[in-house]
């Protein structure tokens, strides 16, 4: 195959993925790398490095407009970052010995627990009660709303901060954002309102992603000729997808999307099991 | 509340400003990608594409030096490169405007929060972890 032709059919690829990562709030590298995998038989290395340029640029992208409308809380988010910072080197570290196929297995693993949670019902959960260390670390904030400010406490801290480590070293380790365990860690675990957490993990994901993308760069993992038509597919498909998302919030396309993807994480398991990745 | 009202104010022209940084840092990068992309397509369109296998990468897109000089000859993989620096640059850049924003805030906390933030960064650039 042609390098243009190649280029053309990622471009084409990365836009729908990034549209799908969009749409589903699963993010658009979780799609693209079964596509480079699976598909156009890509190296996990590369496909890896690629998609986690495009999370940088989706995650700084569509930060703008949350950071401006003040919802994301910016000292939890710098916080859990230092977390999240040094899990993603770990699994950059990580990557380099782990064997190809293991790499793939645990990409079907977290995908197909993506797509679940990409499901789950979101209950606005908004109450003052803070831990002290919470309190310490004034994580505590308000965002506001139709009602005007909600304020809402921050519990549980440092439950909520070893689960970002293990969200970083996933980020770091398959080239993902890893936003379904972000939420995991603070809606779960730190009960903080829906709104204020994924917004606030998209924040981080760019940093976190970034952590680990200088390391993969210095190691040949990020091919320019391969990053440059994943980068700008997912980032145009992920804008369509926020135009759009405003539109059309429907519940049937949603499971439509979860299934899809968890065909494509059975075929990455499948794959690395049988060694043929 | 004079001093809270200030505060807050502070607060949101910060996040103004990290904000607008951030849209233009991805602008100025994805134009460069594109751009650096043009010219590798009109350059090697026509090779034959082979990433089946992971091999090793020539250095000007893995060390600063060489990039540079492979950016001034106008290899379009050079200035993908680039382009792709500059928008890894673009979060880490963010976290610096946010150290300032907490020191003019007076959140020293923060300040230093922010600091061992970028110091994670800056280990996973300069600490030879590629191996």
């Amino acid at each position: 195959m042609s390098v243009l032709v190649l280029t053309v059919i990622i471009i084409v690829g990365a836009y729908a993925a990034g549209l799908v990562g969009s749409l589903t709030g699963l993010g658009g590298a979780v799609v693209i790398i079964p596509l480079l995998t699976i598909l156009l038989r890509v190296d996990i290395h590369y496909a890896i490095g690629a998609a986690l340029v495009s999370v940088i640029a989706t995650s700084s992208g569509s930060a703008v407009a949350y950071v401006k409308q003040g919802i994301t809380n910016m000292r939890l988010g710098m916080f859990l970052e230092i977390a999240t910072t040094s899990g993603a080197i770990t699994g950059a570290i990580i990557a380099q010995y782990l064997p190809v196929k293991y790499i793939a297995i645990l990409f079907g693993i977290v995908l197909i627990f993506s797509a679940l949670m990409s499901l789950r019902k979101k209950i606005s959960q908004a109450d003052t009660i803070e831990s002290p260390l919470s309190h310490k670390l004034k994580l505590s904030s308000s965002y506001p709303s139709g009602d005007g400010e909600i304020a809402y406490g921050v519990r549980n801290v440092a439950g909520g901060f070893v689960m970002m480590i293990f969200a970083g070293v996933m980020s770091g380790l398959l080239g993902i954002g890893s936003g379904a365990l972000k939420v995991v860690a603070m809606d779960g675990i730190m009960r903080i309102p829906f709104k204020v957490s994924t917004t606030t993990s998209n924040f981080m994901i760019g940093v976190t992603a970034a952590a680990s993308a200088v390391v993969y760069l210095q190691r040949g993992y990020i091919e320019p000729g391969l990053a440059m038509p994943v980068v700008l597919g997912v980032l145009l498909g992920a804008f369509t997808g926020s135009k759009i998302l405003v539109h059309a919030q429907s519940n049937k396309l949603r499971y439509f999307f979860a299934v899809i993807v968890s065909i494509l994480a059975v075929q990455m398991i499948y794959k690395g099991v049988t060694g043929a990745i | 509340m004079k001093q809270a009202e200030d505060k807050l104010l502070k607060d949101k022209d910060i996040q103004h400003l990290i904000g607008s940084l951030l849209r233009w840092g991805v602008l100025l990068s994805m134009t460069v990608v594109a751009f650096g992309g043009i010219i590798y397509l009109y350059r090697h369109g026509h090779n034959v594409s082979d990433y089946s296998t992971f091999k090793l990468q020539p250095d000007f897109t893995r060390e600063g030096w060489p990039l540079l000089q492979g950016v001034l000859a106008f290899k379009g993989r050079a200035i993908i490169q680039l382009g792709i620096i500059l928008l890894i640059a673009t979060p880490i850049m963010r976290v610096v405007f946010s150290a300032i924003g907490f020191f003019f805030e007076k959140d020293y906390l923060y300040v230093l929060i922010t600091v061992l933030v970028l110091g994670v960064i800056m280990f996973s650039m300069f600490g030879g972890l590629a191996g």
